[in-house]
């Protein structure tokens, strides 16, 4: 896959501090084609955000650690210069977040916080910026265009503010989006509408897209390939239809137990028990093993390899090797 | 917005109402009659009786108020007890040297504190960020009067390149752009900008530190931009509560240094409410207060104004 738009191998972040080392992201290998949805599942503290962030290099400077290979789109991330690489973000990649409210400044106007985007890359006029961002709203279905950029993102609602976001992220046709669980501070009805609009835009612009977030139902709705994440490694991936359906992973399979879908109804959900593992300390085994129902002592010595079929693999010492 | 402005200014009124009110009755909350700081103790009761009723001391005090209140409206202030002069001429006079000495120390320590403090929250927690801090604490800890003196014995008595004291050649203080009165200007208002400038510092320090950490930032950077169209960004954000900062500084600087004025002699309003204060010249020292206070409210309309202009959050209640 030298053609890929993003090959990640043995990505590994940590963030150092006097007092401690959180060792976030353990070994995360990875392509993406072009055109292509990776959904990114896991619960908080399992590594997603900080792997996706390290895909645009945007974690802390001045305590983050990154080793191993990111490539976006042919650019080496791990070494290019700070310079360069503010040239690629935003052009060749880019990034809308969970909470638009906070993600946007707040002194500036929708239309300003567009074009200053367009002109930094394209460098181009301010009435034509002007002019591109008022079609961005438009693509982004924001009602009264006009009005709008004249707006402060407090002035909107929070699935308008999403959309102004999206408008800001996809203003330089990048070839990748990352998507930071773009829906949760959404209400459900907004949310949906969101993802939507995503899914076309995707569709339209032929951007390949990695879409962060802990809801397995969001999961289902916009991805090709899913990823579980758990304890900074990728522990299950494979096509949204095989994972849904037969998640191999033990934590997989809890997180589907524990997920309202269709048929469930007179059925108990189940629910996975303890607490996601401090990474501070960077268990040797499987660090699912000690919530795990069916934890063996080989969970305990390695890290299992990714086993399975080549479409549909997970790290777990019971499926065949 | 236009409305906000109205009722922004009339929220003024009863504000200076009550300040002149509280000079007004400054002399009444000063012990003693009012009549014993005019005529000697043991003037003639007859003259005592017709003093008071010259001065409209007999009249119940709303009145004397509403009397006194038209008078500072229509812009007399009143007379020195010390010198029998009109108030005004002498007050203009130490406020414009005042005004001269404050901007240029508020322009020393706003400008010098603002670049201390964004270089400290950007650095965070390394060496820069501790030396800057460190000047900071240094510059609010040091005396004034101590700094001065210290000033004065460097720069006029060993090195004898800055005048001591004074406000302008041959103890005149008319006020010109060139270097024989620039040069007087000097040691006082760099003395006088020590302490806001570690004000400003540290919380222009805290302002940028905080919003550096804010989402938004990343978003920037996520953009794409590059560390001068950021901070463009961070200097918007933080403006509205630096100038509210600075706003109160420049206004305390106003009131005059009373140490600073008087180390240098700088015959600014600390000057003139240090002698008012030790000649008991009642009258000059309400007066004084009493435009002292305004400026000050005025200055807090103009920052409440800016701050709404810069901040569209602030336009909604």
């Amino acid at each position: 896959m030298s053609d890929a738009l993003v090959k990640v191998r043995n990505l590994q972040v940590k963030f150092v501090t006097r007092d401690r080392t959180v060792h976030a992201v353990n070994g995360v290998d990875f392509d993406l084609a072009n055109g292509e949805v990776l959904c990114i599942l896991g619960e908080s503290g399992s590594g997603k955000s900080v792997t996706l962030r390290a895909l645009m290099r945007l974690n802390p400077d001045s305590r983050t650690v990154m080793s191993g290979t990111v490539e976006v789109g042919g650019h080496d991330i791990v070494a290019i210069g700070e310079k360069r690489m503010a040239g690629i973000r935003g052009r060749v990649v880019s990034m809308i977040f969970q909470e638009p409210m906070t993600a946007l400044d707040p002194v500036f106007t929708i239309g300003q916080q567009i074009s200053e985007t367009v002109i930094r890359h394209e460098g181009i006029s301010a009435s034509a910026a002007h002019k591109r961002a008022l079609d961005l709203l438009d693509l982004v279905q924001i009602p009264s265009a006009e009005r709008r950029l004249a707006a402060y993102p407090h002035e909107l609602s929070g699935g308008l503010r999403q959309r102004a976001m999206i408008a800001i992220a996809l203003s330089c046709r990048p070839k990748l989006l990352l998507a930071d669980e773009p829906t949760t501070a959404l209400d459900a009805t907004v949310q949906i509408q969101i993802l939507l609009l995503l899914r076309r835009l995707q569709q339209e612009m032929g951007m390949g897209v990695i879409f962060v977030t802990h809801d397995l139902g969001v999961a289902g709705e916009i991805a090709d390939r899913i990823a579980v994440m758990y304890g900074g490694r990728f522990v299950e991936e494979g096509s949204v239809r095989d994972v849904m359906r037969t998640g191999l992973h033990p934590y997989t399979q809890g997180l589907l137990g524990a997920t309202v879908h269709e048929g469930m109804r007179g059925h108990r959900l189940t629910t996975i028990r303890g607490a996601p593992p401090n990474l501070e300390r960077v268990p040797e085994g499987c660090a699912f093993a000690p919530r795990c129902d069916v934890a063996e002592d080989a969970c305990l010595t390695a890290v299992p390899e990714l086993r399975g079929e080549p479409g549909h693999r997970a790290r777990c010492v019971r499926l065949p090797a | 917005m236009l409305l906000y402005l109205i009722r922004r200014i009339a929220y003024v009124i009863p504000i200076a109402l009550a300040v002149s009110l509280f000079c007004f009755l400054l002399v009444h909350i000063a012990p003693g009659d009012p009549i014993n700081a005019i005529l000697p103790p043991d003037a003639p009761a007859d003259v005592v009786a017709a003093v008071r009723t010259a001065y409209g001391l007999d009249k119940p005090l709303p009145i004397q108020f509403g009397i006194w209140l038209g008078h500072v409206m229509t812009g007399d202030l009143g007379r020195s007890l010390a010198t029998g002069r009109d108030i005004w001429p002498d007050l203009e006079g130490a406020l414009k040297n005042t005004l001269i000495l404050a901007a240029a120390a508020s322009a020393i320590g706003f400008t010098l504190g603002t670049v201390l403090g964004a270089l400290a929250a950007v650095f965070n927690g390394t060496w820069i960020d501790r030396s800057c801090v460190g000047v900071a604490v240094a510059g609010v800890s040091v005396p004034h009067y101590w700094l001065g003196m210290v000033m004065v014995v460097i720069f006029s008595v060993t090195l004898n390149v800055l005048p001591a004291m004074g406000a302008g050649p041959d103890g005149t203080s008319d006020w010109s752009l060139d270097w024989a009165h620039l040069q007087f200007l000097v040691l006082p208002a760099v003395t006088l900008s020590v302490i806001p400038m570690g004000i400003i510092t540290r919380t222009v320090r805290g302002i940028v530190v905080e919003i550096l950490n804010q989402d938004f930032v990343t978003t920037l950077r996520g953009k794409g931009l590059r560390p001068s169209g950021i901070i463009l960004h961070v200097l918007k954000n933080a403006a509205p509560n630096a100038l509210a900062v600075m706003g109160l500084q420049l206004g305390y600087l106003m009131g005059g240094s009373i140490l600073v004025e008087t180390v240098f002699a700088w015959p600014g309003t600390g000057f003139l409410l240090n002698t008012a204060i030790f000649q008991r010249d009642i009258p000059v020292l309400q007066a004084t207060i009493l435009v002292l206070a305004m400026f000050f409210v005025v200055l807090n309309l103009g920052v409440d104004l800016l701050q709404t202009a810069i901040d569209p959050r602030m336009r909604r209640s």
